[in-house]
């Protein structure tokens, strides 16, 4: 036999979604905490690039000679791809860049197209999936025609095509704009679906007859009910952003070298994984676990505010 | 059933009208001329003007838009009097690099593209449910949890990251598998497996990690449904219950994501082909790219664009018959 326990009539109850009940399942869970973790040293890291670089006396694009052995086609001296001490994570082949400094400074592009272009895909997309949802007609029509056709879209081979034939200014703005122009109807065909259920709940009726403006029904009823998806949805957009990035940069569309990003380390390590697997190794498992951490945390949220939803 | 049809298939013909006029601006307004491209080092001007007429570089946007889509259907002339070449009729132009017919060249490499899709479907897909399942009916455990956790992983890993790890592991460290490359199915069996293992494996990872958590998620919804109930509670054991009951429901929407997924690959695998070497698709529109060989990369997007919206098309009509639930009603 079972009794459950519920809160005397009255008492105050915890608003099922609080900050504070979500900030305390995820303190509970050590693949969040681990994850969080990371994100803040990757972080930091990218912040303190020139730090890193004034430490070890190497900043990302300064050639080595002497780290490297010319008698062996310019591998690196020293086993493990070069590490010592004034290289903590080795150099790469042929010309001794030194591999921390490109890491800490490839993280800065890698981290900031990533938040640009999810700060981006997330304005377009509540905006754009809140106008269809909210006024719904030929609006809606025409924004989900859209939609579609974006989605319809070889995604990744219109963005290599259109990156490859602009000309090559400011490669991390095309980045950014041609992941935005890619990645906004995913989000908003969420949010014009939960805009369209809850227009017509009772609590926007209420609203819409005691006289709100548009913008106060917007912001003040609907928007605050998006929030948890919202937060759920770009947590896990990230970690794709930053594999997109990535993904781009190694097949040489991406940042132009010799600004450093990771996916573009990764791809000139291809020629040496089977001389200096390190080369390929050390950038490898950052970019694998900073995407894992995005993806556990973002995982993680999102059973947080399902279980609060339940409850 | 009929009108319906007739609505999707107009829906597919307009959007991949609209992939070929936005890939066909793209590339009128942003990128280099071509006719300089194929002309090369040892140039005269009078060189470019016969490539630029030859090609019909130097006729109007809209009749050049139109002599492309026309040559898709009916064929196409290139340049005139004796210089004369007739491409016939699925005519996707000719290569600005080796000057070979771009569909023979999609017709030669479709099938190693196809090879690796299908190859790495069957992996995931296999891996991915069972290993779903198996987590669903065993929720909370510690191979639940070990599982999960391994999917997490596994779906975090970019592919080109763990093709540059196992290519190492397996050919350099321990030598299993002999150096990747392109082998024919008529070279030897055993041979031609072991040189597509890896794209194999390396493809379907992400995928069959993804589709193992999309099949918990589906088969723990399903387990608490009523109907479910009702095959516990009238004494069935729980095996059948599963196989009877609970998959087909669980693994409708599987399904559908599937048809979609294989789609795009069919359009080519992009990074696995070019970390492999693979001649397939993919390979060939990364070559274009770096090359721009614009009738490739042209052919490309739009071969991509039809594989994904026809699987688009093919995956809803399929759904109607895997989900009694669903009919299709004429709008």
């Amino acid at each position: 036999m079972t009794t459950t326990t519920l809160p005397p009539a009255g008492a105050p109850v915890a608003p099922a979604t609080s900050a504070r009940r979500i900030a305390g399942a995820l303190l509970h869970d050590w693949a969040a905490v681990l994850g969080s973790a990371f994100l803040v040293l990757i972080l930091l890291m990218a912040i303190c690039a020139p730090l890193i670089s004034a430490i070890t006396g190497h900043g990302p694009n300064d050639f080595d000679s002497a780290a490297i052995d010319t008698d062996l086609g310019g591998l690196p001296r020293g086993s493990l791809g070069g590490i010592s001490a004034g290289h903590p994570l080795g150099v790469e082949p042929q010309n001794g860049r030194d591999i921390l400094a490109r890491v800490a400074y490839g993280a800065r592009v890698s981290l900031l197209i990533a938040a640009a272009a999810t700060v981006l895909t997330t304005l377009l997309g509540v905006v754009l999936g809140m106008l269809a949802g909210f006024y719904q007609g030929w609006v809606d029509q025409v924004i989900c025609r859209v939609m579609d056709f974006l989605m319809a879209f070889p995604a990744l081979i219109f963005m290599i095509a259109i990156l490859s034939s602009l000309p090559s200014g400011n490669r991390s703005v095309l980045l950014v704009v041609v992941i935005t122009v890619f990645g906004w109807p995913y989000l908003a065909r969420v949010v014009r679906g939960q805009t369209l259920t809850l227009v017509n709940r009772e609590f926007v009726e209420a609203a819409r007859a005691s006289g709100a403006s548009t913008g106060a029904l917007v912001f003040k009823e609907i928007l605050p009910n998006l929030r948890s998806s919202l937060i759920v949805m770009t947590t896990l957009a990230v970690p794709g952003y930053v594999g997109t990035e990535a993904g781009l940069s190694f097949l040489g569309v991406g940042v132009a070298p010799p600004t450093p990003s990771w996916g573009q380390m990764i791809s000139s390590s291809v020629g040496w994984y089977a001389v200096d697997p390190m080369y390929f190794a050390v950038p490898g498992a950052f970019l694998f676990c900073t995407v894992l951490s995005l993806t556990v945390l973002g995982d993680r949220l999102r059973a947080a505010f399902d279980a609060g939803e339940a409850s | 059933m009929a009108r319906y049809l007739a609505g999707r298939v107009a829906g597919v013909v307009l959007i991949l009208f609209l992939v070929c006029l936005f890939t066909f601006i793209i590339f009128f307004t942003l990128s280099p001329d071509p006719a300089v491209m194929i002309c090369g080092k040892t140039c005269t001007p009078e060189r470019i003007d016969q490539i630029r007429d030859v090609l019909g570089l130097d006729r109007p946007f809209f009749t050049q838009f139109w002599t492309f889509l026309a040559g898709i259907f009916a064929g196409r002339d290139y340049g005139s009097g004796a210089n004369l070449v007739h491409c016939a009729a699925p005519c996707l132009g000719y290569s600005f690099q080796t000057n070979q017919s771009v569909w023979q060249m999609v017709v030669d490499r479709l099938p190693v593209s196809a090879t690796v899709a299908i190859g790495a479907a069957v992996l995931w897909l296999l891996v991915g449910i069972v290993a779903g399942l198996v987590s669903a009916v065993k929720e909370g455990t510690w191979w639940d949890r070990a599982a999960m956790g391994l999917a997490l992983g596994g779906s975090s890993i970019p592919n080109y990251v763990l093709a540059l790890a196992l290519q190492y592991v397996l050919v350099v460290w321990l030598q299993i598998l002999p150096f990747p490359s392109a082998v024919a199915f008529s070279d030897g069996p055993v041979l031609w497996f072991q040189s597509y293992l890896m794209p194999w494996v390396v493809l379907a990872t992400g995928y069959a990690c993804l589709y193992a958590r999309l099949t918990r998620a589906n088969v723990i919804d399903t387990l608490a449904e009523n109907f479910m109930r009702t095959a516990r509670a009238k004494g069935l054991p729980p095996a059948l219950t599963l196989r009877r009951h609970a998959l087909r429901p669980a693994l409708t929407p599987i399904a559908t994501i599937f048809g979609m997924d294989f789609a795009a690959l069919l359009g080519g695998a992009l990074i696995t082909e070019t970390v492999f070497g693979l001649n397939g698709v993919g390979k060939m529109a990364a070559d274009s790219i770096n090359k721009n060989d614009q009738p490739v990369i042209m052919a490309v997007t739009l071969l991509a664009a039809f594989f994904v919206v026809v699987g688009n098309v093919v995956v809803d009509v399929v759904y109607t018959r895997l989900d009694p639930r669903v009919r299709i009603t004429a709008q």
